[in-house]
């Protein structure tokens, strides 16, 4: 009931639908802030793209550089004291390169976003149907009649119930969940191809969050609009995205199918994020598995694996060198990692007694025979 | 979609909604049955009434208002008829606030007198509005060179002696309501400058002015659709009190030979007046009626501004 608007869209980008293969490619994409410490590198080296129509979730923990890389891809960043290098290619057009001036043609026309606070990311003093019309009027030529019109109904598309009545209304007089939902419908309002959706449950309670994915998911698929899913919770990702990124200080550990990612977990940075997730099964006052240590300083990253440090079968080899992002068997499965797990076992060589951390005796249990595992 | 808006009009939304989004009938809509039980019928605004106070500043500002367009009209006594017979009087029938040291009626010059002050004070506030108001504006969005080439502007006139610099300006543009107007304008436009750039600085960098810019708005369209909304409460505070400084430093002018030619009188000269030659001690109603008169006014002012905005913010609103 929205695309119909497709029709006289008055921008010439909408060549972006002839475009052949993925709509965003982001390549080698590098952002650093410059510091009173020094440079923090806080996307450092992510390739990935994402095909028309699909979800791609990007996982990790807090710091781990998935806001800044959505930040990034928009172009959406400070513009002193960042340091930016890499490509992303939206449509076939290359988006790092546009002045804001292009970029303004692209924002909300093409490439949305929803945030993750819908408490601060509506402005107070303007009635929410302004505030869907504004980007009717601006990309689509509306006059404000009919994107009044159009807000009613894009109000009931994210089933705000009496939209007639509600256009009126003022942030204050919503819930967080309504909210958010009109968030989306501000964020779809011009039908965009790709919605970068960054933590867009995280400031709601679990009951809502669960509704705002299910309509996020509904209303992707009535449009076929491509979704990228920022988010620190593998739970939100699991049933709703088709691929996962992992990321860890900055840099993609693990890459595949969602399918693939849950069943054959290689790296032990994304199987950790799993055992983090609490289960009701667990007796009560059971502990949770934590990821022991903090995400590491990105102003001097670790040598070698990132992730070592934390690692409960780090080895030397971890320590010293950077493992690739590389595929063993499915090529749609990327890992950086150089003991991989395979069935959920590591296939590191046990740790020597003696060399062996004291205070992670559990990597000695864990740590299964080799020869059993390989 | 006819049948959608079929099913809303006759309310069976609901039944539908809670088919698709199981749970919401539980948590948002009972928030929203709550709040449309406030919020009845069209007009979300119709809450307790505004009060004795606020229609008793109301009358205030009309009559000082309305004095001072109609002075001509009204049957005052001359301003400058100096009566010997009745120095340092108090209020009388035959003048109903008294008479100066020098016998005049205290009444018309009040009356007269507010028409330079509201001139001065409200024309002045509103060139410092203009443009210092759109600078900081512009310049707590923007950030970068321009802000800090603005405030580095804004801090030399700040740092300037101001009456040197009238005295040197009324000097060789002479004095006259106009001019003074436009010269203490000029001084109040550093001040405004600096407290909406720090209002607009504070709002430049909030989600909702990044989401904005992410559906393409441009920089003007961010500066006075999404920005300006929110720092007009400042706004109108803060040109408020102006407005009283501005006054009074328009009497002191006066006082000087600065401004407006003695004897025509301005609230500022007026209590400019009831403070020298001892007069506080011999006839305190000479500073008494401008000193009450602007306070009522100003307080009035505020007191308006302030129950419109518990009554229209749609931030504090109901919550």
């Amino acid at each position: 009931m929205i695309g119909r608007h497709r029709g006289h869209r008055p921008l010439e980008f909408k060549d972006v639908g002839s475009h052949d293969g993925p709509l965003l490619v982001v390549e080698d994409l590098h952002t650093s802030f410059r510091t009173g410490r020094g440079t923090v590198r806080a996307v450092d080296g992510v390739s990935f793209e994402v095909h028309e129509g699909r979800t791609l979730g990007i996982v990790g923990e807090s710091g781990s550089g998935k806001t800044v890389l959505s930040r990034s891809i928009m172009g959406l960043l400070p513009p002193r004291d960042v340091i930016r290098s890499g490509t992303v290619h939206f449509g076939g057009h290359e988006l790092s390169s546009m002045s804001e001036t292009q970029l303004r043609a692209v924002w909300g026309a093409e490439l949305s976003m929803i945030f993750q606070d819908p408490m601060t990311a509506l402005n107070p003093v303007k009635r929410i149907g302004v505030q869907i019309a504004e980007s009717l009027v601006l990309h689509l030529d509306m006059d404000k009649k009919e994107a009044q019109t159009t807000a009613v109904e894009l109000l009931r598309s994210v089933g705000i119930p009496s939209p007639e009545e509600r256009v009126r209304w003022y942030p204050f007089q919503l819930s967080g969940g309504m909210r958010q939902r009109v968030m989306i419908a501000i964020a779809l309002a011009c039908a965009p191809r790709l919605v970068l959706a960054d933590e867009p449950t995280t400031g709601l309670d679990v009951t809502v969050q669960a509704q705002i994915l299910d309509l996020l998911a509904d209303l992707q698929r009535e449009r076929h609009m491509a979704v990228i899913l920022v988010t620190h919770d593998l739970g939100v990702v699991a049933t709703r995205a088709d691929d996962i990124i992992v990321m860890y200080a900055g840099r993609i550990v693990e890459r595949a199918p969602t399918r693939i990612l849950f069943s054959d977990t290689k790296m032990p940075y994304t199987r950790a994020l799993m055992d983090s997730i609490p289960r009701l099964a667990d007796p009560s006052g059971a502990r949770l598995d934590a990821i022991a240590g903090r995400p590491p300083d990105l102003i001097h990253p670790p040598p070698g694996c990132r992730f070592a440090p934390r690692c409960q079968y780090a080895q030397d080899k971890c320590r010293e060198s950077e493992p690739p992002l590389r595929t063993v068997g499915s090529p749609d499965h990327l890992f950086a990692c150089w003991f991989p797990l395979v069935d959920g076992v590591s296939t590191a060589p046990p740790v020597k007694v003696g060399i062996g951390r004291s205070d992670r005796p559990a990597a000695a249990v864990d740590t299964p025979d080799p020869e059993a595992s390989a | 979609m006819p049948d959608d808006r079929e099913l809303q009009d006759t309310g069976a939304s609901n039944q539908l909604l809670g088919d698709r989004f199981p749970g919401m009938a539980a948590t948002d809509e009972a928030i929203m049955a709550v709040s449309t039980e406030h919020n009845e019928g069209d007009d979300i605004l119709a809450r307790k009434p505004l009060g004795f106070l606020f229609w008793f500043a109301v009358v205030w500002v009309a009559v000082v208002f309305l004095a001072a367009i109609l002075a001509n009209l009204l049957p005052l006594q001359d301003m400058n008829f100096q009566n010997y017979s009745a120095l340092n009087q108090g209020p009388s029938s035959a003048h109903w606030l008294g008479t100066d040291d020098l016998g005049r009626d205290l009444l018309s010059r009040l009356i007269f007198g507010s028409r330079v002050s509201l001139v001065v004070g409200f024309c002045g506030v509103a060139i410092g509005l203009l443009v210092g108001g759109t600078a900081g504006l512009v310049s707590g969005y923007k950030g970068g060179k321009l802000d800090i080439s603005l405030n580095a502007v804004s801090f030399i006139i700040l740092a300037f002696p101001a009456i040197v610099a009238v005295i040197a300006i009324v000097t060789f543009w002479g004095a006259s309501l106009f001019h003074i107007t436009i010269i203490l304008g000029v001084g109040t436009i550093p001040l405004m400058f600096r407290v909406i750039r720090a209002s607009s600085l504070s709002f430049a960098q909030r989600d909702f002015v990044i989401a904005a810019k992410t559906m393409g708005a441009t920089d003007t369209r961010i500066v006075f659709r999404e920005i300006l909304p929110n720092v007009v409460p400042v706004m109108v505070t803060f040109s408020l009190i102006t407005v009283a400084g501005i006054i009074v430093i328009e009497g002191t002018l006066a006082f000087l030979g600065l401004s407006v030619h003695l004897p025509i009188p301005s609230w500022g000269n007026l209590i400019n007046e009831g403070t020298s030659n001892n007069a506080l001690a011999t006839n305190p109603y000479i500073l008494m009626w401008p000193a009450l008169s602007m306070f009522l006014l100003l307080w009035s002012i505020n007191l308006i501004g302030d129950r419109l905005r518990q009554r229209f913010d749609i931030r504090e609103g109901l919550l």
